[in-house]
């Protein structure tokens, strides 16, 4: 194991007792507990860390935080890896692994580099104007460049992590705890409101982390010890570190991701998810997101070794890791001058500042200058040298105007190089939000303008960059929010935290740094190193009317991605302003759009995937199904017992006893899924006109009626029973598949339609276990169970509905039929259902009853010819069309649907209507779904008149039956028509719907 | 239009690519034109350039509130297919399908179709049946299609999780190997460069605030850059649909619904195929990129505003997670709504309309993208012709009074 070279001898916040291991491309390495991924690196002096996306060309870490374009690594292997991740967010743990991404064999030597060579060829965009020759094989192409495409790998198993999600309310949500957001949780939290401070980092203080600031007299960091303890003591404060807040949605509504165990590795405790994702509905927020500072673009301004200046400033105070021996620092503002004095202090040699404004004047200037570190004022880094890391940079004079370079090149040698090209307020939630920004010019950079929600912005993200300013202002913001959300500070009034002033000269807005060669040609102005988009791209884009900021975006794929452009963007609107010859507010900004950074996709998706996706209901007498090896078909989230097969017997041949056990003797099924919802109160009967297409006037008590319910357009939605119970109480029934969505319906008309009905909807079907029994036996295995129910044909006729008791349990039985025979319907209290269940069953042993399944069902329910809706109909299946006018009542001046089945299409002659079909071969059974001809052709197109909804094997009937929908298929009976499928053509006549006990003597009896 | 070849950009190599010409002008409007687009989507600049190609109409202007194809021809997830049950939209959509299959040549400009197939999972019995009927259908329209067992579906795409004791277990599928997916945006500038071309002027920024009448006759449109006279107007504005056909009075049975997408973080290719699964509302592909492109169900709310809820984001990734197990840990990267017009039976419509010279496409819902080019070639026929191709006469405005729908919800039925 090397030792950490790049480890300056004391400082920052690690603790060097607790070392750790970590493996880097196979290479092991040792950091310490407090360590990025980043810092560990730049400790070890790892360098390049990372290949580009588009030229494979060698990069290093460029910041310290979110905005990191370039050290994009695949964290860990097998089951937990985790492409994409950043260095620069990556907490070192023991034991961890990394690796550079979409390089091959390594990152030192990759192949994909040969794309630098070709560079010439590959300007944005050049993918569209050619791979087009020939014509076709634009697939060929696209093989290699997906594979050269893509940065991490997916994992290859299943993901053996927990999410959670945690739903809360906040008064106040103040994101991020640098000093602004620390102020504003303070001064909010002690008016007692709720509050909640969420920061992205390991610990809070935000910038203050990089020491040497002053708060309140002291250090700045004593200050931020305090804070947290105070607000950790507030009851109704919850702090959240390694917390992002990543969505800002209507009514304010955020996302946070809470990192949980992401910093523990193998030591992560099992009972701990791994992330959790906090969903916040917050009365006020404070937005005290900080600010990115964004780059100087000079030639191959993308060489390891150039960083952001803060970022060198945050591995030296905060992580005491040396990103470089010799530095230049380059910057068109005061605050790089603190970083070149922090790296001097660290003991890294300072070779010059190196600064466009002609004469840097202030007291960090001086400071600078006093120090002995060189500053070249009114000039500029126009180039960069070096491969693996940079080795040198060309210093020139600027002219006036910044336009152009005068004066002979200087070359300065250095190992690292500090940009400083100003600052950008970090507005992405303010953005989201739907806040409108202003260009700040003084700033050169977004600030928020106009919030859109109850929300205010602080700090750097508002453009507030001293510190005592920042100070001031997030007390502030704080207590106005909280005043807002209803809380007034108590008590004896606490003043705000106080820093001394500075003074800062102001930047001079500087984007693209000229040189003695033009623009894009041989040498690379990166804007977005992630994606490797260049100023020449910018200017292409331009040249050819990509002129839009959106254009822009999606032509040259600048700020598209991993880091979202969080350094690049405003660098590259200032480019295309100057290029289209507009100010920068004019071209605007792309929009921010969710998240702020990556979020997971099993974090959104929380405990709702596997057994979890979505509830499974089971019936009150699913565990015998199951004890009797029957076969499930799912319906909606029920579990159904399909079929009930024997040992060795197939599907066929378990359906096909099932069927007969009803037809001579008696069966038994499970029909609790089927949907019921009690509806009671005086305008019952009101709805129930409206909603079905027949008439329940006369319905007496006691009495059931089947009912057909259309959508507006007049199409059958779903069917059902339903039975008066008492004056003002109906109990109806539904598809097992519709229940929910009826009951939606029906108290959608009764919410926004109907509001004078005195009418109340239950769901009920999980309270009624409901057994039928069907067969010519069924009244006689009844009769054993119950003996204050008369059930006799006259006083108990078809279509009607006894209360009693059966097998001792209070039952309501409803003499219904769904097979054709003679059935009874036991619904009885759900909790009663296995007992009842299994009543039946022992009293039908004499009989042989047989469970029946679904399969069954759905044959002896053809073979009587009754439809079921989403088979026979489908959404363009009027009654008429099923054979069912029978059942629109003329007389109702209205029902919902009624007006469409006066409509011409829906009224004519001819439509699609429901028939048989007896396959002329009665061993063929049609497949369901087969489309219908009239005359076959050889080969498609073939005119189709129709389709076969329904089909089986009939064991009754000893042949093949099906229904179908064809067209004018009513004047069809007796027509020969086909079924041309894949090899063969099936020939079948048409015929009633009807093919058993068409007169329904069974049923009745 | 200067030809776009691996020799020109060879040739422009040379010249550090400083001599690209622009794609199209930004000329200002002309006080007149024969026909004026309203919208510079991919239909309304399709529907331009077979004005000009198949009509010889050239004074045409595509007049465009935003910047072109920034609505939901850059918003939708790029799937094309035309696997669809009814034979008026399989004709449709098929003629559209074949235009893309000339298009990058046609329009010389890279579309990247990338024919990669779509697939169509079915999880229970029900489904099963509606996609033998709706496969049956397709391939008797003389169009591809074929029905997949879970395990060749296994086989094609084995990042899916095939197990018999998933939530929702893949029973089976259908697979339309020439659907797939297209770059959007380059199909949308592939229009505007190849339109211009023939002379068509394409005006940004230019929002239409009225409709000019003369009796019952369109004669104009008012816009922000002043009165455009126009013998004829076609309104091709996804997303706005009501807002312009009120300007003429027209009422329209259209419901305008966010529907989001997201992307994730770029990876290394995992999924070649195009996999819908309407039981659970979940689309994805992986672009040519490497991010996986997902589309979610609409929400059910009513809005203009280009952004939907976190629940149908959660939902669909609950969805796509259980069914593809890998995908936990990749992240969302960014994700996106855009407004679809929703007719009442998911169908668009294409045609005339009472206002003499006014005509509209409209109301592609969800499934716009893929109609692109077909739309542009019938409503350009519709337009010049003054009367529908018998492609698009079904889909008229009339068929919400005379009842003759078509319903592509889809399953729309449930089950017993």
């Amino acid at each position: 194991m090397s030792p950490q070279r790049h480890r300056l001898a004391a400082g920052g916040r690690i603790d060097r007792s607790r070392p750790l291991n970590f493996t880097f491309n196979g290479r092991r390495f040792e950091g310490y507990a407090g360590d990025t991924l980043a810092s560990a690196l730049i400790a070890n002096g790892v360098t390049p860390v990372a290949r580009s996306f588009k030229y494979h060309r060698p990069r290093g870490i460029v910041g310290a935080g979110a905005e990191e374009p370039n050290a994009i690594v695949q964290l860990e292997t097998g089951a937990r890896t985790q492409p994409n991740q950043r260095a620069t967010r990556v907490e070192l743990y023991d034991g961890l692994t990394a690796a550079s991404v979409n390089c091959w064999p390594s990152v030192n030597f990759d192949l994909g580099a040969v794309n630098n060579l070709l560079k010439r060829l590959l300007p944005a965009g050049f993918y569209y104007k050619t791979f087009m020759w020939p014509p076709g094989f634009w697939m060929r192409y696209e093989y290699f460049i997906r594979r050269a495409a893509g940065l991490g790998k997916a994992p290859a198993a299943p993901d053996p992590d927990r999410y959670d999600k945690m739903h809360c309310h906040a008064d106040v949500l103040v994101v991020g705890g640098g000093p602004s957001g620390l102020a504003a949780a303070l001064a909010a939290g002690r008016t007692g409101a709720r509050v909640i401070l969420a920061d992205g980092q390991n610990e809070f203080g935000g910038a203050l982390l990089d020491g040497g600031a002053e708060i309140d007299g002291g250090p700045a960091l004593d200050w931020v010890a305090a804070a947290v303890a105070e607000l950790e003591a507030m009851a109704e404060v919850r702090l959240l570190p390694r917390a992002t807040v990543a969505g800002y949605y209507d009514h304010n509504y955020l996302t946070i991701v809470e990192r949980v165990t992401d910093h523990l590795g193998a030591a992560a405790p099992a009972n701990l998810p791994r992330q959790r994702l906090w969903k916040v509905r917050a009365g006020q927020v404070v937005l005290a997101t900080g600010s990115v500072e964004r780059p100087l673009v000079f030639a191959d301004n993308d060489r390891p070794g150039i960083m952001l200046a803060s970022a060198a400033a945050t591995y030296v105070n905060r992580y005491a890791a040396k990103p470089g021996s010799r530095a230049v620092v380059f910057t068109n503002n005061d605050s790089a001058y603190r970083v070149a004095l922090d790296l001097a202090e660290a003991g890294i040699e300072v070779a010059a500042v190196v600064d466009p404004r002609p004469e840097p004047e202030g007291p960090l200037p001086a400071r600078t200058r006093a120090r002995g570190i060189e500053v070249l004022g009114g000039q500029a880094v126009v180039a960069a040298h070096g491969g693996g890391r940079v080795a040198a940079v060309e210093v020139m004079g600027l002219d006036q105007a910044g336009g152009g370079v005068i004066g002979e090149s200087r070359r300065v040698r250095c190992d690292l190089v500090c940009v400083s090209g100003g600052w950008n307020p970090t507005v992405h939630l303010f953005s989201q939000s739907g806040g409108r920004l202003r260009y700040d010019d003084a700033l050169a950079g977004f600030v928020p303008d106009r919030s859109a929600q109850a929300e205010r912005s602080v700090g750097a993200a508002a453009g507030t960059f001293a510190l005592a300013d920042c100070l001031a202002r997030g007390f502030e913001a704080g207590l106005e929010a909280a005043a807002e959300a209803g809380f007034r500070r108590k008590g004896r009034s606490r003043r705000a935290p106080k820093a001394p002033a500075q003074e800062e000269a102001p930047l001079r807005p500087f984007w693209v740094v000229p040189s003695t060669v033009a623009r894009g040609r041989g040498t690379k102005h990166f804007i977005d190193l992630q994606n490797d988009v260049t100023v020449a791209d910018v200017a292409l884009a331009v040249r050819e009317g990509y002129r839009s900021a959106e254009h822009l975006k999606r032509y040259t794929t600048m700020g598209m991605g991993t880091d979202q452009g969080k350094i690049g963007n405003v660098t590259g609107l200032a480019v295309l302003s100057e290029l289209v010859d507009a100010d920068i507010p004019s071209v605007g900004t792309t929009t921010f759009r969710p998240p702020y950074t990556p979020v997971g996709f099993g974090l959104l998706a929380g405990r709702e995937v596997g057994a979890l996706a979505d509830p499974v209901r089971k019936t009150a007498i699913h565990r015998w199904h199951e004890d009797r090896g029957a076969a499930f078909e799912d319906v909606g989230q029920w579990k159904r017992p399909w079929y009930f097969p024997r040992a060795g017997e197939s599907m066929h041949d378990a359906v096909n006893r099932e069927c007969l056990a009803v037809r001579n003797s008696v069966g038994v099924m499970d029909a609790s899924t089927l949907g019921k919802i009690d509806i009671q109160g005086p305008d019952a009967l009101r709805l129930l006109n409206w909603v079905y297409t027949n008439a329940w006037d006369n319905l007496k008590i006691g009495r059931c009626r089947y009912g057909l319910m259309l959508g507006e357009d007049g199409m059958v939605m779903d069917d059902g029973v339903t039975t008066r119970l008492a004056e003002h109480h109906y109990l109806m029934t539904t598809t097992t598949g519709g229940a929910a969505g009826v009951l939606a319906w029906l108290e959608m008309w009764l919410q926004t339609e109907w509001l004078d009905l005195k009418v109340h909807l239950t769901s009920v079907t999980e309270h009624w276990a409901t057994v039928a029994v069907a067969g010519p036996r069924a009244r006689e295995l009844l009769s054993a169970l119950t003996s204050d129910i008369d059930l006799s044909a006259k006083a108990f006729p078809f279509m009607s509905m006894r209360a009693g008791t059966v097998a001792g349990v209070p039952a309501r039985v409803f003499r219904i039929s769904f097979t054709g025979e003679l059935s009874f319907e036991i619904n009885v209290p759900a909790s009663y259902g296995m007992a009842v269940w299994n009543a039946v069953m022992m009293a039908g042993e004499k009989y042989g009853v047989t469970p029946f399944g679904t399969e069954a069902m759905h044959i002896l329910r053809a073979e009587k010819g009754y439809i079921i809706v989403g088979d026979e109909t489908d959404g363009t299946t009027t009654p008429g069309d099923v054979g069912m006018d029978w059942i629109v009542s003329k007389k109702k001046p209205d029902f919902i649907g009624k007006r469409s089945l006066s409509r011409p299409d829906t009224a004519r002659e001819g439509r699609k209507q429901l028939v048989g079909l007896l396959t002329q071969d009665p061993k063929e059974v049609l497949p369901e779904g087969g489309q219908i001809v009239a005359e076959p052709e050889k080969k498609p197109p073939m005119k189709m008149i129709g389709h076969v909804t329904s089909s089986y094997w009939s064991a009754s009937l000893g042949r093949s039956i099906a229904l179908a929908l064809v067209y004018g298929g009513h004047k069809r009976h007796g027509e020969t028509v086909h079924v041309p499928l894949i090899g063969k053509t099936v020939s079948a006549v048409v015929s009633e719907p009807r093919f058993y006990d068409p007169e329904g003597v069974r049923l009745r009896g | 239009m200067k030809k776009y070849s691996i020799f020109s950009l060879v040739r422009n190599a040379v010249s550090y690519h400083e001599r690209w010409s622009e794609a199209w002008r930004s000329p200002e409007p002309k006080g007149a034109y024969e026909v004026v687009i309203v919208g510079g989507g991919g239909h309304g600049l399709a529907t331009a350039y077979y004005l000009a190609k198949e009509h010889g109409i050239t004074n045409v202007a595509v007049v465009e509130k935003g910047w072109l194809g920034l609505g939901n021809t850059g918003r939708n997830t790029t799937i094309i297919r035309s696997n669809y049950l009814w034979d008026e939209s399989a004709h449709l959509y098929e003629k559209s399908l074949q235009l893309y299959e000339g298009l990058s040549q046609e329009l010389n400009f890279n579309i990247m179709l990338s024919q990669r197939g779509c697939l169509n999972l079915a999880h229970n019995q029900h489904d099963l049946r509606q996609l033998s009927r709706r496969v049956n259908a397709i391939r008797l329209n003389g169009i591809d299609s074929e029905i997949l067992t879970a395990g060749q579906i296994k086989a094609l795409v084995p990042i899916l999780n095939c197990s018999p004791t998933a939530r929702y277990p893949v029973l089976g599928g259908s697979l339309q190997r020439r659907g797939g997916t297209a770059r959007h945006d380059a199909v949308a500038w592939a229009f505007a460069r190849a339109a211009d071309a023939r002379g068509v002027d394409i005006i940004q920024n230019c929002e239409v605030t009225g409709i000019r009448r003369d009796g019952g006759r369109v004669t104009g449109v008012e816009t922000t850059k002043g009165l455009i006279k126009a013998g004829k107007v076609g309104v091709v504005v996804a997303g706005h649909a009501s807002v312009l056909a009120e300007m003429v009075g027209l009422r329209l049975p259209i419901e305008s619904h966010p529907l989001q997408a997201l992307v994730s973080e770029p990876i290394k290719p995992v999924l070649d195929t195009v996999v819908m699964s309407a039981a659970v509302h979940v689309y994805l592909s992986q672009s040519d990129k490497g991010e996986l492109v997902l589309g979610a169900g609409i929400d059910s709310y009513n809005s203009y505003a280009q952004r939907g809820s976190l629940p149908i984001i959660e939902h669909m990734l609950a969805a796509c997670v259980d069914l593809f197990p890998i995908v936990s840990r990749l992240r969302m990267l960014r994700q996106w709504a855009g407004i679809v017009d929703v007719c009442p039976d998911a169908s668009p419509i294409v045609g005339k309309t009472p206002v003499e010279g006014f005509y509209v496409n409209f109301g592609w819902g969800t499934g716009g993208f893929k109609a692109t080019p077909g739309s542009g070639w019938v409503f350009a026929y519709t337009i010049a012709q003054d009367r529908p191709h018998p492609l698009n006469e079904p889909f008229s405005l009339e068929r919400f009074h005379t009842g003759y729908l078509v319903d592509e919800h889809g399953a729309a039925g449930v089950a017993h």
